[in-house]
């Protein structure tokens, strides 16, 4: 590895990153390059994986790569909803034993690879949007299709295109009732959601620090709803301290040059922030709590990749503490992965949820996917802190989606309709 | 099985943000694994009779990002068992323009291209020289994209490419670069 390269002032982290990890290592490569650089893990999950493995029998490969470096997720309907999904998880633990690569049932991709395999200076290949995530911690991780993921099974690297970068200065912290959901929300409320698109988003300045790891990956996560390819928080104190508490050891560390050249800067104060909503149809319609505050729901859900962390959990458990779900609205909670299951559990803010009158389900994407625990039915609302409101996302066509913050969803489902969670705090 | 050059297709124009929910819902999609069947749910999000109005050989034509969202493969696939031979968009969101290449469905980037059509005009796409004529006659070049990528469109995509060659496009390649 070219340690000038990783010295080299003027370049982004996604430069630094492609360049040292292609194949020779050798130059410099600048936004628009094409080059080939290796996959550390593959992760396919189970409404992308039946894909990869239908491509990847037709492609007539004897051999995965390394089954060591492949991982197999079934987190979207788990347990399976009906015999259709079973058939398909069937056909993905068959894959498994024939080809010794790794299985995670129940428990969210993203999540688990956060909390026991992905490292800085990693190469995260995922058929799955939100495998962004992972540049939380300073990895290299994005999306990819089913093709393309048979590919990387089979010869264990890919081309990739150098983006362009985006800085954003963070400066503050957060006001009460205010979190990194409602952050990133904001963000993308002002570039829109092709304001990333093939870009790799650099969140820098003194405002970081101020961010839990569970934030960042929050926000990584989330930053695909601009379509951005990375979305990266460099190593620092806040990553070390994780890293210590998991037992694990990065690969390297990557930090972007003082001079390197960004497409466009944003600055954004922390403490400016309100709880944000965006409204049904599109995620980048993103308004004040206040301005939504009031409308109906039928559904409030807290939960997904984005957003079913435990630090998610245990603020909808202070909000929901002594208070019952509307009668009429359902409030469905949802954990991200069976560790946070467990943890709240043993903590209990299962007991919370309970006694609040919500469901508290094993983890899984859910009702985020509109396929199982939680589906909407016709022209029904829901507020929702999974990551996409898109037309017919969470079931019926004509239902609704609001994003929100857990807080605002589980103040939400206090009152029935939309509420400012600041009245809970 | 080659793409030839020259498509020539009735267009389907679609508006700027649709996002592969649109293109296909999940319920749909995480229920089969055959494309013939994922092919009936193409565009339900807009029309879910779509399926019973296109015609082979019919050409997309939408505004920026298209295919943004969800990584869902299922997406493009849907839409070329549809018989739909070629998508041309303002913009691609980047996962559904990597999947268009990787399952051989043409996808031409061409700025401005959504105000130059009108639904079910004659329209002609050169793959040769990835360009778009359109029913006044007027050729509309689109954005370059590498000859390795356009390689493997022509072949029919990754699983064709690598029956033919026993490895894949970029395992060979020198570093390329598009120009944007």
């Amino acid at each position: 590895m070219r340690q000038d390269i990783l010295n080299d002032d003027s370049l982004t982290f996604a430069e630094k990153i492609i360049s040292v990890r292609a194949e020779g290592g050798e130059r410099v490569h600048r936004p628009g390059d094409i080059t080939v650089i290796p996959a550390d893990l593959a992760m396919a999950q189970d409404s992308t994986g039946p894909l990869a493995i239908k491509v990847f029998g037709e492609m007539g490969v004897p051999k995965v790569w390394d089954p060591s470096r492949i991982h197999l997720v079934i987190d979207h309907t788990f347990p399976a909803s009906d015999e259709k999904v079973a058939n398909l998880h069937h056909l993905m633990r068959e894959f498994v034993k024939r080809h010794g690569v790794r299985l995670v049932e129940g428990s969210i991709s993203h999540q688990h690879l956060l909390e026991n395999h992905v490292v800085p200076g990693m190469v995260l290949f995922g058929a799955d949007s939100h495998t962004c995530q992972g540049g939380a911690v300073g990895a290299f991780a994005t999306g990819i299709g089913s093709s393309e993921m048979a590919a990387v099974w089979a010869s264990g690297n890919l081309w990739v295109r150098v983006p362009e970068s985006l800085k954003v200065n963070l400066t503050g912290q957060f006001k009460k009732g205010v979190y990194a959901r409602d952050l990133i929300s904001h963000f993308i409320g002002e570039v829109g959601e092709d304001g990333g698109n093939y870009r790799s988003i650099e969140w820098k300045g003194p405002g970081v620090k101020n961010l839990s790891m569970s934030s960042r990956a929050c926000v990584s996560n989330n930053s695909m709803e601009c379509g951005c390819k990375l979305s990266i928080f460099e190593v620092d104190p806040v990553t070390q301290d994780y890293f210590r508490s998991v037992n694990r050891k990065p690969m390297f560390e990557i930090h972007a040059g003082s001079k390197a050249r960004y497409k466009d800067e944003q600055n954004i104060e922390l403490d400016k922030l309100e709880p944000e909503v965006a409204e049904p149809g599109n995620v980048d319609k993103v308004k004040a709590v206040g301005e939504v505050e009031g409308t109906p729901v039928d559904e409030a859900f807290i939960g997904s990749s984005t957003n079913g962390r435990y630090e998610d959990l245990a603020v909808a458990a202070k909000i929901l503490k002594g208070h019952k779900v509307k009668s009429g609205t359902r409030c469905i909670v949802t954990p991200a992965s069976k560790h946070i299951f467990e943890q709240a559990i043993n903590d209990g803010l299962a007991q919370i949820f309970l006694q609040s009158g919500a469901v508290f389900t094993n983890a899984t994407c859910g009702a985020c996917v509109g396929t199982h625990m939680g589906v909407l039915g016709d022209n029904e609302v829901c507020i929702s802190s999974s990551p996409r409101n898109y037309v017919g996302r969470m079931g019926s066509m004509t239902s609704k989606i609001y994003l929100s913050s857990p807080a605002t969803a589980a103040a939400s489902a206090i009152e029935g309709k939309i509420a400012d969670p600041r009245r809970y705090l | 099985m080659t793409t030839p050059n020259i498509l020539k297709g009735r267009t389907w124009v679609w508006p700027d943000d649709v996002n592969t929910d649109i293109i296909i819902p999940f319920r749909f999609k995480a229920r089969t694994n055959d494309p013939v069947e994922m092919a009936k749910y193409a565009m339900y999000g807009f029309d879910p009779e779509f399926y019973k109005k296109v015609k082979p050989g019919d050409i997309f034509v939408a505004g920026k990002n298209f295919g943004g969202g969800s990584s869902r493969e299922q997406a493009p696939v849907a839409i070329k068992y549809s018989n739909v031979s070629a998508v041309v968009a303002e913009s691609f969101a980047r996962i559904f323009y990597r999947n268009c290449f990787a399952i051989g469905l043409p996808a031409l980037e061409i700025p401005g291209i959504s105000k130059q059509v009108k639904q079910f005009d004659e329209i002609e796409v050169n793959l040769q020289d990835w360009s778009v004529k359109t029913r006044d006659g007027k050729v509309h070049p689109a954005l370059k994209v590498p000859e390795f990528l356009r390689g493997l469109m022509r072949e029919g995509g990754l699983v064709e490419y690598y029956k033919h060659h026993k490895t894949f496009p970029w395992e060979k390649l020198e570093t390329a670069s598009i120009t944007s």
